[in-house]
């Protein structure tokens, strides 16, 4: 017995038991993560100091907790989520384990706005204050996804959405926007390219509540509505007629999860970056985790949030005072792990 | 459906096959006349062809022969070769993302290079090229042994492919993490990131022939092997195909192509993405003709958007990787709205 019905108000899932272990794993994982993040810095507190700092305004540490790490870790977590998330509903819908949100158009349409503002704006020598990183760099990059995947969805829409023309599409529209975003790293001062860089690999440093906030409603709201949206997915793996013909109205399910898809992904890249290789891997993990033929849902975004918690802890302690893109630390232990399951199925 | 019926057709079929070849070659022609007479200092067709039969060590001469003369040979082997690696990539992994540098042969060439910077130094064009290829063609051996162990048969497709795109993103994050450390590789690493053909000289070329014409040769023979594969690994057992032995030769080709061009031209490598999109409306599935089409198309195109880069920001010149996708991807997206894709 590895599978059994879920009945809710007439309607019904199949809840497989191993996609059910992954999940519940990963969030014991993720608070242990969690944990860690909390306790971990340049201030070293026991678990117990912790929990006295979260709850008493007058402590120390009160700060250093509530402030500096509890946002960053939260935003660290959802972000890996959402991105994790929007990367399986892709990756169902196109049918293609390489597809990623790179092809809706919505990070890559972000990096080029966020690299052209920084870029432009000639920064690095203090030319703009601290308001336009806090508040223009968020802002800049919604736009550009926003715009990116409107690109990609107008172009891509002809009687319908066809996945394989969605990824063609999506494939000509990231060429333009990666390569103006190369050309734009060239035309600026070295120090200006330095902070793109950082940016463009996905950072989580000095993030705080107010990146906590859009994320979370974001997840809060799609995670339901996707959920719903499974089954449509799973008759996704037949062909298109066969799809009709199980019942699914196969071009509004598809319109719908793909903007569900390119708002979890535009969110996520306004608060902390374009975490590419989270949204490509952490679904292929998932699947395999759970032995279920196309990307799990809520296993991909569990497993999302662990690798993202899990390398902003490395990211931010391990050489420090430096700190690296945690973009940067998700590649490095996500890839191996991912090899490691090829591998492993391979044998 | 009687034999008489056929023969007319398959005559057809080769009568339009051959027109499209000659149109090819024709572009890039075309093309090649263009990048040698047009730049900063264009040169009237009658001086172009002195300077290239009877140089007499005028201005022209000079500029035809030491810049644009290697230029445009550096073009049309890049071309080539990224055109052709991605026709292969897309047939050995079926999947239409799949670029030339699937197999972590351009991030490979990326860190190899940037080591070469912050480890030993190195400042010149020429050690770039050889870190380059060196980086290519260890990353790529490490992808293929990855997915051939503990399998019969060679990697599967999505094995290959996904084991090289991680490869590329471990790859990556260690370039990034490098060049965020030292200002001077992350000078190199972005000019080369944009991907260019010029200043490069004819020893470059020189050195990169050599590795390109032997990837040529072995991706056109791993053609009919690949178009057997093409109808499932089942079948192609059965056809007695020996699938290891063609998957590392169509490997083997690509990294040869894809490592020589971009340790030479910097990351040009979507080039090929792009490029087997275009024909594979022309040639159909076959391996045999997709291949030097895409190989042709790849080279005019190469050519043309730098020229076009050349023109538009006259005197400077804009990068040819910026061009090709400014130029390359809206007729790409207008050919995949127009007609029903030709699935791989």
């Amino acid at each position: 017995m590895t599978a059994f019905p879920l009945r809710v108000a007439g309607l019904s899932w199949q809840v497989r038991l191993r996609g059910t272990v992954v999940t519940l794993g990963g969030l014991l994982l993720l608070g242990l993560l969690m944990a860690l993040n909390m306790r971990l810095g340049d201030i070293e507190m026991s678990l117990g100091e912790v929990v006295r700092a979260t709850f008493d305004p007058a402590d120390a540490g009160h700060f250093v907790v509530m402030e500096l790490r509890l946002p960053r870790a939260l935003t660290g977590a959802l972000v890996g989520g959402a991105l994790a998330l929007s990367g399986a509903i892709i990756q169902s819908i196109a049918r293609n384990p390489l597809a990623s949100p790179e092809i809706l158009g919505v990070t890559t349409g972000a990096s080029v706005a966020v690299v052209a503002g920084v870029v432009l704006s000639g920064s690095a020598y203090g030319g703009a204050s601290g308001l336009f990183s806090a508040v223009g760099i968020p802002v800049l990059a919604l736009l550009g996804g926003m715009v990116g995947a409107v690109t990609v969805y107008a172009l891509a829409w002809r009687r319908g959405l066809d996945g394989y023309r969605l990824v063609l599409v999506g494939i000509g529209v990231a060429a333009v926007f990666t390569n103006v975003k190369y050309w734009l790293l060239t035309v600026g001062d070295v120090n200006d390219t330095g902070r793109a860089m950082v940016w463009i690999s996905g950072s989580l440093n000095g993030r705080g509540w107010e990146h906590v906030g859009p994320v979370a409603l974001a997840l809060a709201v799609l995670v339901p509505l996707t959920l719903l949206g499974t089954r449509s997915l799973a008759a996704l793996r037949f062909g298109d007629d066969t799809v009709t013909a199980l019942g699914v109205r196969m071009n509004p399910a598809r319109a719908l999860m793909i903007l569900a898809a390119v708002l979890l992904a535009a969110v996520a890249t306004a608060s902390a970056g374009p975490i590419a290789f989270v949204a490509l891997a952490a679904p292929q993990i998932a699947l395999r985790l759970a032995r279920c033929p196309q990307p799990p849902l809520l296993s991909s975004a569990v497993v999302g949030a662990v690798l993202t918690a899990g390398a902003d802890l490395i990211a931010r302690t391990a050489f420090s005072p430096l700190e690296l893109p945690v973009g940067i630390v998700t590649a490095v232990l996500g890839a191996p792990y991912l090899i490691h399951l090829i591998w492993r199925a391979r044998k | 459906m009687t034999a008489t019926a056929v023969a007319p057709r398959l005559h057809d079929l080769h009568r339009r096959r051959l027109v499209v070849l000659t149109a090819l070659l024709a572009a890039l022609g075309v093309a090649v006349v263009l990048s040698i007479t047009i730049g900063a200092k264009a040169v009237p067709l009658h001086d172009a062809w002195r300077a290239l039969t009877d140089p007499t060590g005028t201005e022209n001469d000079i500029v035809i022969r030491s810049l644009r003369l290697p230029r445009t040979a550096l073009g049309v082997l890049a071309g080539l070769a990224l055109g052709v690696a991605g026709a292969l990539m897309q047939g050995h992994t079926r999947n239409p993302l799949a670029d030339p540098g699937l197999l972590g042969v351009t991030q490979g060439a990326a860190f190899a290079m940037v080591s070469s910077i912050i480890l030993l130094g190195a400042q010149s064009v020429f050690a770039y090229i050889w870190f380059g290829l060196a980086g290519a063609l260890l990353a790529s051996v490490g992808v293929f042994a990855l997915g051939m162990v503990g399998g019969r048969g060679g990697p599967t497709p999505v094995t290959l492919a996904l084991a090289g795109t991680a490869v590329s993103a471990f790859l990556y994050a260690l370039t990034s993490a490098i060049v965020l450390l030292d200002e001077q590789a992350m000078d190199v690493f972005r000019f080369w990131q944009a991907g260019s053909i010029a200043a490069r000289g004819s020893d470059v070329v020189w050195q990169v022939l050599p590795f390109i014409a032997a990837g040529l040769v072995l991706a056109m023979a791993n053609t009919p092997g690949l178009n057997a594969l093409s109808l499932g690994e089942d079948v192609a057992r059965g056809l007695g195909q020996n699938i290891a032995l063609t998957r590392a030769v169509g490997v083997t080709a690509v990294t040869l192509l894809t490592g020589a061009s971009v340790a030479a031209c910097g990351a040009l490598a979507f080039v090929g993405l792009l490029v087997p999109h275009l024909t594979r409306p022309l040639s159909g599935t076959d391996h045999r003709w997709l291949v030097p089409y895409s190989g042709l198309a790849g080279a005019a195109l190469l050519l043309l958007a730098d020229v076009i880069g050349r023109v538009v920001a006259h005197p400077g010149e804009l990068e040819v990787g910026v061009v090709l996708a400014l130029v390359g991807a809206p007729f790409f997206v207008a050919l995949v709205r127009r007609r029903k894709p030709v699935r791989l």
